[in-house]
């Protein structure tokens, strides 16, 4: 056999059918579901007189439309209950299990698959959700589909696909002080583009790669998407294997040792080739910030709002006109002197224990500015539990953040958390679209620690400065 | 899905890069748990905050195809951003290049996705900005965009994907051919990998 890339390996084990001028069929190991992107599959289903192939490889919660305080009562919002409601129901007639609103295991869909030990690797892992792409942190085949996708996978346990090309970026040395996983994102992105992984699987490689957390490691490959790539992928380590180990979902006795020993396999061949290879020195991966309205469009803290006109490409130039003239921003201004009016922590991009003690350490014994409405909100009700457990949610209070229960909140607006028109938040979610936390709000994307310190300064800080 | 051959009609020029489905269909709208009722939000921000927004302006409304910037359709997997498009009234989008998901939704839904090279793309907008009535003519089974004269550029698609569009096939079904292939690979599934429910 050829050598072949570790994609290219959980791709050929998961194969059902091959038959020439059509895609390949692959069969779907993990099937995550939540209330936005499902309601049309389920109808779908009941349409056509089909059964949900495998309810027990399929798990639902609700995330999106979640209020994140008073979750006893009916949400403000009736389409917003309706649609949880109809999750709910859909799962009972269709035998699927729920985490559902109340229960202490519910959170962002990306979360509550790691945290139960259901993301494993070598796993080919879908969801109605661009950022599935997370779960190729354990090593696994991990992508964002659409509803009619959903619909496939909830009849069939299969999904047809063209193949993918593949990517390698490689992070090499050591990351600067404050250099976080969500900087070394934010900077692949700045590099290959929002467009620049179209078509791609990405392997995130090296030695940066390998000295990270796991909450790093699923920072890095839930942005994936935001380069345009729908999968990407780190193979997994003892790192990976003691985050797995002892979680209610992952194998235990001699299935653990079975486990273990499929998953060292889970490797790029030596001698496998990419498509495209990327190469970046840990060494340049300052804090960033982006200034403008896509992920790409971003600068080490220390930095000033680019001047579009130094741009070369019409088309880049004329993007970063627009998304000035939106985010309300001179060319030459010091990122550090943008003033903000809100700070969110949280969204399936960092909103796990490790994102929120990261956070936490700067802000220990401070307050937030005066100016400043900040907001935390754990990934999962687990999340918060924990953290609560450690005195965090208590040292943030005492800081003057407020303390959430868990969902996608403001990194999209869907519930009733979102930007007014005009205000300004630095956020720890990953997009930084035209009104994406709410219409006219903008957005900086910068990492939990720099978004800690902006919301004790009122404006970004270079942590350098402060620590 | 109806069989998708040709579309024939003017074209609303939209030269922008990056396009994401935000704004195709922000959020907030994507409540509902029908598959209708999206047309009115598509490009909602834009229409609201400048009048003058080419999707607002008399002259396009109507018209069957869009011109797209490259990476039209990038960020969410939302498939109401298809669902908006073909609300409003659009059935094919002639870009540059198009996001992985919102090319997969497309095919699924049956909007027609035509990639031609960004010169000739400009070609057609700046000659939909002058000439709002100008048709074109986008045809699956050629693979072609055209404009009456003579102009006419290929392009590629899947020819899967070509082969389910002009038949309007349900792929579930003919995934479904493949059963026993789908028993048989489940039979051979390791049995420690994870179940949801035990």
């Amino acid at each position: 056999m050829p050598p072949r890339t570790l994609a290219q390996k959980i791709w050929d084990a998961h194969l059902v059918h091959r038959e020439e001028g059509r895609p390949d069929l692959l069969y779907i190991d993990l099937h995550l579901t939540h209330e936005v992107t499902s309601a049309q599959a389920f109808d779908g289903l009941r349409m056509n007189g089909r059964k949900l192939r495998r309810p027990d490889l399929t798990i639902a919660t609700p995330d999106h439309n979640v209020p994140t305080v008073d979750r006893d009562k009916p949400f403000p919002d009736p389409l917003s209950q309706q649609q949880v409601d109809a999750l709910r129901a859909n799962c009972a007639e269709f035998d699927v299990p729920i985490f559902d609103v109340l229960d202490a295991r519910q959170g962002i869909v990306h979360v509550i698959g790691p945290e139960q030990g259901l993301t494993q690797p070598g796993m080919t892992i879908v969801c109605g959700d661009s950022h599935t792409s997370t779960h190729g942190a354990f090593g696994a085949l991990a992508f964002g589909i659409g509803t009619s996708e959903v619909e496939h996978v909830f009849a069939t346990q299969t999904l047809p696909q063209r193949r993918l090309k593949q990517m390698s970026v490689e992070v090499t040395g050591q990351l600067p002080p404050w250099g976080t996983p969500k900087d070394i994102i934010l900077t692949i992105i700045n590099r290959i583009g929002v467009g620049g992984g179209v078509g791609h699987v990405i392997e995130y490689r090296g030695d940066v790669i390998r000295n990270i957390s796991m909450e790093g490691r699923m920072t890095i490959c839930n942005m994936t998407i935001e380069g345009g790539a729908r999968a990407g992928l780190i193979a997994p380590d003892e790192t990976t294997f003691a985050y797995v180990e002892g979680r209610p979902h992952a194998p235990a006795g001699d299935d653990w040792d079975a486990a273990r020993a499929r998953w060292r396999t889970l490797t790029t061949d030596p001698d496998a080739t990419f498509d495209t290879e990327v190469v970046i020195d840990g060494a340049e991966i300052e804090p960033h910030v982006t200034w403008g309205t896509t992920p790409a469009q971003s600068v080490p803290v220390h930095g000033d709002i680019p001047d579009p006109d130094a741009f070369d490409d019409p088309v880049v130039r004329e993007t970063a006109k627009r998304a000035l003239d939106y985010q309300r921003l001179q060319p030459g201004t010091k990122i550090t002197e943008i003033p903000l009016d809100r700070v969110f922590i949280g969204s399936c991009t960092n909103s796990r224990i490790e994102d929120l003690r990261a956070a936490a350490a700067v802000v220990r014994g401070k307050r937030v500015a005066g100016s400043v409405r900040a907001m935390v909100v754990p990934g999962s009700g687990l999340v918060k539990a924990q953290a609560e457990a450690e005195g965090l949610a208590d040292l943030f209070r005492a800081a003057g953040f407020e303390w959430r229960e868990a969902g996608c909140s403001m990194c999209l607006g869907m519930n009733p958390d979102i930007l007014q028109p005009g205000e300004r938040c630095a956020s720890t979610s990953n997009r930084n679209f035209e009104g994406r936390q709410g219409p006219g709000g903008r957005t900086h994307l910068v990492s939990p620690p720099m978004a800690a310190a902006a919301a004790l300064a009122g404006r970004f800080v270079d942590l350098r400065e402060l620590f | 899905m109806e069989p998708v051959t040709a579309v024939t009609g003017n074209a609303i020029p939209l030269p922008r890069a990056d396009v994401d489905t935000d704004q195709i269909i922000p959020a907030r709208h994507l409540k509902r748990i029908e598959r209708t009722g999206y047309g009115e939000f598509a490009f909602e921000y834009w229409r609201k905050n400048d009048p003058d927004f080419v999707v607002n302006r008399p002259e396009y409304q109507g018209a069957p195809i869009l011109l797209a910037g490259p990476n039209f359709g990038c960020g969410s997997s939302r498939e109401h951003a298809v669902w908006a498009l073909q609300q409003m009234g659009l059935r094919a989008v002639v870009g540059t290049s198009f996001a992985d998901i919102f090319r997969n939704n497309s095919a699924k839904m049956g909007l027609l996705l035509a990639s031609l090279d960004p010169a000739d793309v400009g070609y057609l907008m700046q000659r939909a900005q002058d000439t709002p009535e100008a048709p074109i003519t986008v045809d699956l089974a050629t693979q072609s965009v055209s404009i009456p004269g003579g102009w006419r550029r290929s392009f590629e698609i899947d020819p899967f994907v070509k082969h389910c569009l002009l038949n309007g096939l349900d792929d579930i079904g003919l995934t479904l051919q493949h059963a026993d292939a789908i028993a048989a690979f489940e039979a051979r599934r390791p049995a420690l990998l994870p179940r949801t429910k035990r």
